[in-house]
């Protein structure tokens, strides 16, 4: 697909009311602009050495319109963590769908809607914050959805507000969705000392080849609290991109999980600015890997002002011919000292045919920090195995149990149990499916 | 700490004088002319010429890279002189004949090229310029049947063995600078041991730019057989000029079945001044190949010189068994940049690597490790484990790490390892307590930081090496 035909998708998405209100069409025009300058980067472009994106590039994908039949919400209810009582925004081929939302449980002074009423109504928080944060490591990807963005969700905590449950953001491909693509925009404001977890399902109803093209932007004013959870779980045959990008204020806290299991090819970006004395950030991640799956991830933590503490750890699990790749950046500005900040990344290689490209990076412009880093990439540990067969445990066993053991480790990380026992079966489910097919 | 940084930031670099000494040297700017001219002076074979013409037709088409951290303004290669020799009338029949003035500058490095003066053992290789000057005991090296020689004279009395493994390791069109040496190259060192032989002094060559707007483009080539083994140093010094000039050379080791190389560098090229006028640019291709089975290869390198180092010693590591080793100190002080790391590359089956990187930031430097290991799907049972520890020193430096790890066997086990720290104030408070005052108890800490490479050193270089380092930080704290 040439560069023009999204300027002609864009006239058109526009003429059909994508275009409204006014005041955002200079800055999808902007986002246009510099998408179609720059165009889909390239292997030579170093943030996508190891991932090439000429199947999206040169891919035919429409801007998908809302089923003709919506799905039921038993069709849903497998990815709901077996808690339908959450607030939950549901929201199908990149539409808000209020019948198979919930709305109610939280309270009256937080606000939970559709960007696409937002834009209407809370123009102010919205052009306040909505491209502000997503705009530090400049990606042609937040330009497309910028410019196309056509419905998400945004949360806004006044001051003191506290979330008793987490919010549930299910993103859903209907069947019937072959070559479209969605862009959804989620903005998340959490106000001074204000808390909120956050989870966010990317899933399709049907084995289809589509594009998920999301963007989510987060600001934690001073002391903030937020727990945001990415689990993606698109069609094997689809195109995964999203980034997630945070500003914190002064000693805000954010923790961010993202869990990567399907897709064809999948991407996620997590970017954080520690922009304020004393923030604190840990970034955890877990991919899973199988059949010829291509699993990226890139974060990058800017330490941008004095006393922050960051902590990350990504693990990965890799079987068949899947290929992982793995980026972390930490960026320590000169005027943040007393840094201190720790990240790992862990890969398991389960076959021989598996591939993982990691490169951990530190960039350091202050003396007074303290920064580590570490990556390994290996396979399972022989004497665990052989310890387990010493205590009468089948060697096909002992291999599910230990790998098992490695991902439930990060797994553990996730603060809001019923997710982390929801991707622990998850995990469970395809290693034990892995195993069966080996013997 | 930091009261009396300022005041003191001033490096004292002892090797900045020139020797006025008469140079024959070709015009400046590089053509297919250059080129014959320089293999005419040097009365080359044919294939070296035609090696060397087609490096160059391969330079003509690529383009200087800019991918590395590092930032400087635009070389032009039409405005560098390619060649330059200090004139001597004839052919060099023993060091007697050397001009004394040549003998001079030596000795004032510290490098006395006169055999019965030198009591450690070492025999010296000394380029001047583009070419070997001296090369030292090499008559007791021949009993050994090991060759120690300037590359001319190799490529005139051993042109088999030079055509055999020229560029066997680094191809001439491997990099835009490894291709300009290909083209240009006017001498180097070149080193055969034989199978089975243990050499047993350790070699070394000392390379010295003179003449002012050269470029120096040497190449080395160290071969050791079956079972050989050989322990190599290389030494750097520059006069202190304004303007900066070009190192691109080329090193290639080539390792046979259960041979060890061991290659040392102490780089002390001109760094430029506090304003960052002047120094050397270092951008230096050097790989190994562990070719053989139970083969080793081991890099230590020294970094304190240079404006800008720009080099990644790497080791391919083809036979079963093989081992690549890298130690480095890089120190970037004042307004120095260095780039630098290793490259592991791991083919055959059970190789191991290991790299131990060690940077120091001071000043304005700025440096960063960039490293990779990659495990090929063939290379069952590879081993890595890599660290790199960063030191800064002041809060305008700035410290880098890029390591890329690239696996594609599931037998492969990867270590990174990290860290960035500065100097404790607990334990310079320690130090002094001690009654050690604040530059010595830097330079303990320091030293102690690169002591991991330092011990990999010979002897006498390690020593040199900790007093290189006191030197390029001396003034960096206060």
């Amino acid at each position: 697909m040439t560069l023009d035909t999204y300027r002609h998708a864009f006239q058109r998405f526009t003429e059909n009311g994508g275009g409204s209100p006014s005041w955002i069409r200079p800055l999808r025009e902007a986002g246009l602009d510099r998408f179609v300058r720059a165009g889909f980067p390239t292997r030579k472009n170093e943030d996508w050495r190891f991932t090439n994106l000429q199947p999206i590039a040169t891919g035919e994908f429409r801007l998908l319109d809302p089923p003709e039949a919506l799905p039921g919400l038993d069709a849903l209810r497998p990815y709901l963590f077996g808690h339908e009582d959450w607030p939950r925004m549901v929201f199908v081929n990149g539409r808000f769908v209020r019948a198979l939302s919930r709305l109610d449980g939280i309270p009256s002074s937080v606000q939970l809607l559709s960007l696409r009423e937002a834009l209407d109504s809370q123009r102010e928080v919205v052009e306040a914050h909505l491209a502000k944060v997503a705009v530090n490591a400049p990606s042609a990807f937040t330009d497309l959805n910028t410019a196309f963005m056509a419905d998400g969700a945004l949360l806004v905590l006044p001051a003191d507000a506290v979330l008793e449950h987490p919010v549930h953001l299910v993103f859903v491909t209907a069947p019937g969705a072959a070559d479209g693509a969605t862009h959804p925009r989620t903005l998340i404001v959490a106000g001074r000392h204000a808390q909120a977890t956050v989870v966010e399902s990317y899933v399709s109803l049907a084995e289809q080849r589509y594009l998920t093209n999301t963007v989510s932007e987060i600001f934690l004013e001073e002391g903030a609290r937020v727990n945001h959870c990415k689990v993606q779980l698109e069609s094997e045959a689809a195109y995964h991109v999203g980034t997630i990008e945070a500003w914190q204020g002064r000693s805000s806290h954010f923790e961010s999980f993202s869990f990567a299991m399907g897709g064809a090819l999948s991407r996620t970006n997590v970017y954080t600015v520690l922009d304020g004395e004393g923030s604190h950030v840990q970034l955890d991640g877990l991919y899973v890997g199988h059949g010829v799956q291509h699993l990226d991830h890139q974060t990058r933590i800017e330490h941008a002002k004095p006393g922050c503490t960051s902590r990350e750890i990504y693990k990965g699990m890799l079987d068949d011919r899947s290929h992982a790749v793995f980026n972390g950046k930490v960026y320590v500005r000169a005027e943040a000292q007393q840094t201190d900040g720790k990240q790992t990344n862990r890969n398991l290689l389960l076959s021989e045919t598996a591939k993982v490209d990691t490169k951990p990076q530190l960039e350091i412009f202050a003396d007074d920090v303290k920064c580590t880093h570490g990556a390994t990439v290996g396979q399972l540990d022989e004497l665990a195995l052989f310890y387990c067969q010493t205590r009468g445990i089948p060697l096909s066993d002992a291999r599910t149990m230990v790998t098992y053991a490695f991902a439930a480790d990060v797994i553990e990380e996730i603060q809001t149990r019923p997710v982390a026992e929801h991707l622990e079966a998850l995990v469970r489910e395809r290693l034990e499916r892995g195993s069966a097919r080996a013997e | 700490m930091s009261g009396s940084v300022e005041s003191l930031v001033q490096s004292h670099y002892k090797y900045g004088f020139t020797t006025d000494i008469e140079s024959d040297v070709v015009p400046r700017g590089l053509t297919e002319d250059t080129i014959r001219l320089i293999s005419a002076k040097k009365q080359e074979p044919e294939f070296l010429l035609a090696w060397r013409l087609k490096a160059y037709r391969g330079w003509l088409k690529m383009t200087e890279p800019h991918w590395p951290n590092v930032t400087y303004p635009p070389i032009d290669y039409q405005d560098m002189i390619y060649y330059a020799a200090p004139k001597t009338a004839k052919p060099l029949g023993s060091l007697d004949e050397v001009d004394p003035k040549l003998l001079e500058t030596y000795e004032k490095l510290g490098i006395p090229l006169s055999e019965q003066k030198r009591l450690s053992g070492v025999a010296v290789d000394a380029i001047f310029d583009s070419v070997s000057v001296a090369t030292t005991y090499r008559e007791s090296l021949a009993k050994e049947g090991i060759i120690f020689c300037s590359f001319s004279e190799a490529v005139k009395e051993h042109p088999e063995l030079v055509e055999q493994y020229l560029g066997s390791v680094v191809p001439p069109t491997d990099n835009f600078f490894a291709a300009l040496n290909a083209a240009v190259f006017s001498d180097g060192s070149f080193v055969f041991v034989p199978k089975g032989v243990t050499c047993p002094m350790e070699l070394s060559t000392y390379f010295r730019i003179n003449t002012a707007d050269t470029g120096q483009f040497e190449r080395t080539l160290i071969i050791a057989e079956e079972g050989a083994s050989v322990s190599y140093l290389e030494g750097c010094t520059a006069p202190m000029r304004d303007t900066n000039q070009l190192h691109a050379a080329v090193v290639e080791l080539v390792a046979l079945d259960d041979a060890t190389i061991k290659y040392s560098t102490v780089q002390n090229w001109y760094a430029g001044d506090e304003h960052g006028v002047g120094g050397i640019y270092n951008f230096v291709t050097k790989r190994g190949k562990c070719a053989g089975r139970n083969s080793r290869i081991t890099w230590t390198q020294v970094e304190t010189g240079s404006a800008i180092t720009w080099k990644y010693p790497s080791v391919l590591l083809q036979g079963d068994n093989s081992i690549g080793e890298f130690y480095s100190v890089a120190v970037a002080n004042g307004r120095q940049q260095a780039d630098t790391g290793t490259k592991m590359i791991h083919l055959g089956r059970n190789t191991r690597s290991t790299i131990i990187s060690k940077g120091i930031s001071a000043g304005h430097g700025n440096n960063s490790y960039r490293g990779l290991v990659k495990v090929l799907p063939k290379a069952d049972g590879a081993r890595n484990y890599t660290q790199c520890d960063s030191m800064l020193i002041g809060n305008e430096c700035g410290a880098h790490t890029f390591p890329y790890i690239d696996v594609q066997n599931n037998t492969a086990a990867v270590e990174h390892e990290a860290s960035t720290a500065k100097i404790g104030e607990d334990q310079i408070f320690y130090c002094h307590q001690r009654g050690l005052d604040t530059e010595d108890a830097i330079s303990m800490i320091v030293n102690g930081f690169c002591k991991d490479v330092f011990q990999t050193l010979p002897m006498e270089f390690a020593v040199e090496a900790q007093k290189l380092l006191g030197i390029s930080l001396e003034g960096s704290v206060g």
